[in-house]
């Protein structure tokens, strides 16, 4: 009870708008655990997905309620079906909810406009995915350039130009690919692609990174490192991370845990 | 930036779509040089129309004329003022010119038309067509020493001494046997015989018969035999003329004829062009054309060649005839009572001046429905041909245009193959936060830069191709064993091709938007992607 009181004082001492919604399942939820790190970043309210296929509904997510906190790293873990990865998606604003909202700093994003959920994806939110879906035309400090690329207009760009190389060799001598800033994704490894992945990420200086199974394609070892640098990043830099897995032993490790079953959060 | 970074990297790493530009290469190419060759042919006939011809007719409707032009000109260099730079009189009438072939007279339509040979250079550069080189510089109708071109071999005076000093003799021969004859048949029979004499020496036709039945190796004779000089209107002076003329140093009057009036032109066994001569100068021609007058009959008058003309116009050349003005005007009768007649007046406006409006000037003064005048300019009376030129330019346009059009839908059809395959980086562009309008405009970028590159290779191709059309043309006749250009139907000695700046940018700009339409569908297609879907498509 007292840390959700200390969440609206902080947000409103903050002036951003409160969530409209009351949270009365919020309160029974054992999200308190760590009264330290209060301020909620992401949250998600009722939210359901629907897929139709051929005219018959079928149920993804159930009305999913959760919450992520400013500098915490959480994972999502469930059996592959289970709606993690749709659910990751609609906290991106990849996709819309059926029903139910999304705040994103006290504010509603899930029925923002196109244009608006670019801007949110491009600044606010660092995406990673399972086959790292780097771009196969440019070279890793290219694809790390991209997201500012795609922010800035032509001239900005070339007016710091040398700025964001810069940004992009530091972020790549970060996780590790220093040394291959001019390779195409075709000429590394997958582990590597995954490296250029997180620094693409972070060009940005994202207030939440959103990784979907950033494991899944890697094997035990080349993952581990991969883990490494998301925790060192979120203890380092205090950046939130949210993680989907299948991989009990992942999600060990993370601060806090939710699971997904049939389209619903499982009581931990 | 990443708009332009990434339709760069796909120009530069997608050779399935350069392929699929080849033809938007190749149409653009085609468009250049069918322009550059069709504005070639219509500049050089617009050149040649309008050397020969003057800027305005000025005709009367009828073969009769009008009188006094002298008058007329007075008239129309006050309507005019500044903008007339030479006027003259001409007379045209259809006419019939026969010249000795192989012994026989051979027909063939012209136009004959009268022409002052002080004044007609001020409203013509027919000069310069001219074959001999002192008519080059001043125009007169005396046959000449010398100074014909040397493709007409034998011409001039030397040609006309053989070729009349040969008649002379074999007429002087046929009269010496003729003697032998009556003297035999004298001889023979007590009574005379009427026959003989009445037969040969009567009048020109049974001579011609005669001349027609003896082979004769020389070849073409001029017709000098006494007798036919006889109903020459161009000697006023009649039987002393006839007596006194000496074909080996006196010309009829002069006539200028054109070079397809006076040669053919066709190829040997080796496929090369040769101009054979029906007749040259220095050769005598007879011209048959109806008199003036509400019964005109027809008049036959004898004139010798003095040169050629070759403007390249082959409607022009195988019909124009040239003889001086007052000589026809005496010979149709168009002259009473020291009043000349004319049939037309021809008008040459000085450089800038506006032809149209000029001529629109004198037709107020001479309205159509007072005065039975034709006034056109050279342009109105060529317009079927000049019509037709631009036609053709049209209708190649439009058919090459399509061809272009055709490969705008390769394009489109490669395009879609690439947004396919491209379905997943475009799901990342989204997802990295570019907007449906940013991930557009990367496929129409795209287009517009294959456009650019299709059109820029071709219109360098097609430049390239113009440069050294003959070079090619001739090239391809050696290969292919096919003549591509054909002299003897063109009457130029090369292909002539004129670039047009302006037609190059519109063809290049026309190119490049036809590929930026052909990318807009997939384009929007790549636009309308889900993230989600994208993503997940494998």
């Amino acid at each position: 009870m007292n840390s959700s009181t200390s969440v609206r004082q902080a947000s409103t001492e903050s002036g951003i708008q409160k969530p409209h919604v009351s949270f009365p399942k919020e309160a029974n939820q054992p999200t308190s655990q760590k009264p330290v790190k209060s301020e909620v970043v992401l949250q998600a309210c009722g939210v359901t997905k629907n897929y139709f296929k051929n005219k018959i509904k079928i149920p993804v997510l159930r009305g999913i309620d959760l919450e992520v906190r400013s500098g915490e790293q959480l994972a999502i873990i469930g059996q592959s079906g289970s709606g993690k990865s749709t659910l990751l998606h609609l906290l991106g604003t990849l996709d819309n909810p059926g029903e139910g909202e999304i705040f994103f700093e006290g504010n509603r994003i899930d029925n923002l406009p196109n244009s608006a959920r670019d801007v949110l994806r491009n600044k606010y939110f660092g995406l990673i995915f399972q086959f790292y879906h780097l771009l196969p035309e440019l070279t890793t400090l290219e694809n790390v350039v991209m997201p500012l690329m795609i922010s800035d207009g032509i001239f900005k760009y070339w007016w710091q130009k040398k700025a964001n190389i810069d940004r992009a060799k530091e972020l790549l001598e970060l996780v590790g690919l220093g040394h291959r800033w001019n390779h195409r994704p075709s000429e590394l490894s997958g582990g590597e692609m995954q490296r250029a992945a997180i620094a693409r990420s972070l060009i940005t200086n994202p207030k939440l990174l959103l990784a979907d199974e950033p494991t899944g394609n890697l094997d035990g070892k080349t993952g581990q490192e991969i883990l490494e640098i998301l925790r060192s990043l979120n203890e380092e830099q205090n950046l939130t991370i949210v993680m989907v897995t299948h991989d009990e032993s992942i999600a060990a490790d993370a601060d806090r845990t939710i699971r997904l079953k049939d389209g619903l959060v499982e009581a931990a | 930036m990443y708009k332009l970074l990434l339709s760069w990297r796909y120009l530069r790493t997608r050779y399935i779509a350069l392929a699929s530009i080849i033809s938007v290469t190749l149409g653009v190419a085609t468009l250049i040089i069918v322009n550059a060759v069709m504005a070639g042919f219509s500049i050089e006939m617009h050149k040649r129309l309008n050397d020969m011809m003057s800027d305005i007719m000025f005709q009367a409707t009828g073969l009769n004329g009008f009188p006094d032009p002298e008058a007329h000109i007075a008239e129309i260099k006050r309507v005019l003022g500044d903008d007339l730079e030479g006027a003259t009189a001409t007379v045209t009438v259809p006419a019939m010119l026969s010249f000795q072939f192989r012994g026989q007279w051979v027909p063939t339509h012209v136009t004959l038309i009268g022409i002052d040979e002080e004044t007609y250079a001020s409203v013509s550069d027919f000069r310069k067509f001219l074959l001999n080189e002192q008519n080059r510089k001043k125009l007169n109708f005396n046959l000449h020493e010398s100074g014909y071109d040397s493709r007409l071999g034998q011409a001039g005076w030397p040609y006309r001494r053989i070729q009349e000093s040969a008649q002379q003799t074999y007429d002087e021969e046929r009269q010496r046997i003729e003697n032998i004859q009556r003297q035999k048949e004298r001889e023979q029979q007590t009574g005379p015989a009427e026959t003989g004499p009445a037969e040969l020496g009567a009048s020109d036709i049974p001579v011609d018969n005669v001349a027609a039945g003896i082979p004769l190796d020389s070849g073409v004779g001029g017709p000098t035999d006494p007798s036919m000089a006889d109903p020459s209107l161009s000697n006023p002076t009649g039987e002393t003329a006839t007596v006194m003329f000496d074909g080996t140093k006196d010309q009829f009057t002069g006539l200028i004829a054109g070079y397809t009036v006076a040669s053919m032109r066709r190829r040997n066994k080796d496929g090369e062009v040769l101009d054979s001569y029906l007749f040259r100068p220095g050769d005598n021609v007879k011209l048959t054309f109806p008199t003036a007058g509400d019964s005109p009959t027809a008049a036959n008058v004898y004139f010798t060649v003095t040169d050629l003309y070759e403007s390249g116009m082959s409607e022009y050349d195988s019909t124009l005839v040239f003889v001086p003005l007052s000589e026809l005007q005496r010979a149709r009768g168009m002259v009473h009572d020291g009043v000349e007649y004319a049939t037309a007046i021809q008008i040459k406006l000085r450089d800038g001046a506006n032809l149209e409006e000029c001529c629109e000037r004198l037709r107020e003064r001479f309205p159509a429905d007072r005065f039975a005048y034709r006034i056109q300019t050279w342009k109105e009376m060529q317009g079927p041909l000049l019509a037709a030129v631009k036609m053709e330019t049209t209708i190649l346009n439009i058919l090459l245009f399509l061809i272009i059009a055709v490969a705008g839908f390769g394009i489109l059809a490669t395009f879609f193959m690439i947004v396919v395959e491209k379905t997943k980086d475009i799901g990342v562009l989204k997802s990295l936060g570019a907007p449906s309008s940013g991930v557009m405009s990367i496929f129409l970028t795209y287009g517009l830069a294959l456009g650019a590159v299709g059109s820029g290779v071709g219109m360098v191709l097609g430049l390239l191709f113009v440069a050294y059309i003959n070079p090619i043309a001739n090239a391809l006749e050696v290969v292919t064993g096919q003549e591509v250009f054909d002299p003897t139907i063109y009457y130029f000695d090369t292909i002539p091709a004129i670039v047009n700046p302006v037609t190059v940018v519109w063809v290049v700009l026309g190119t490049m938007f036809i590929a930026v339409l052909a990318s807009v569908l997939p384009a929007l297609r790549a636009a309308r992607l889900h993230p989600v879907e994208a993503l997940r498509y494998e």
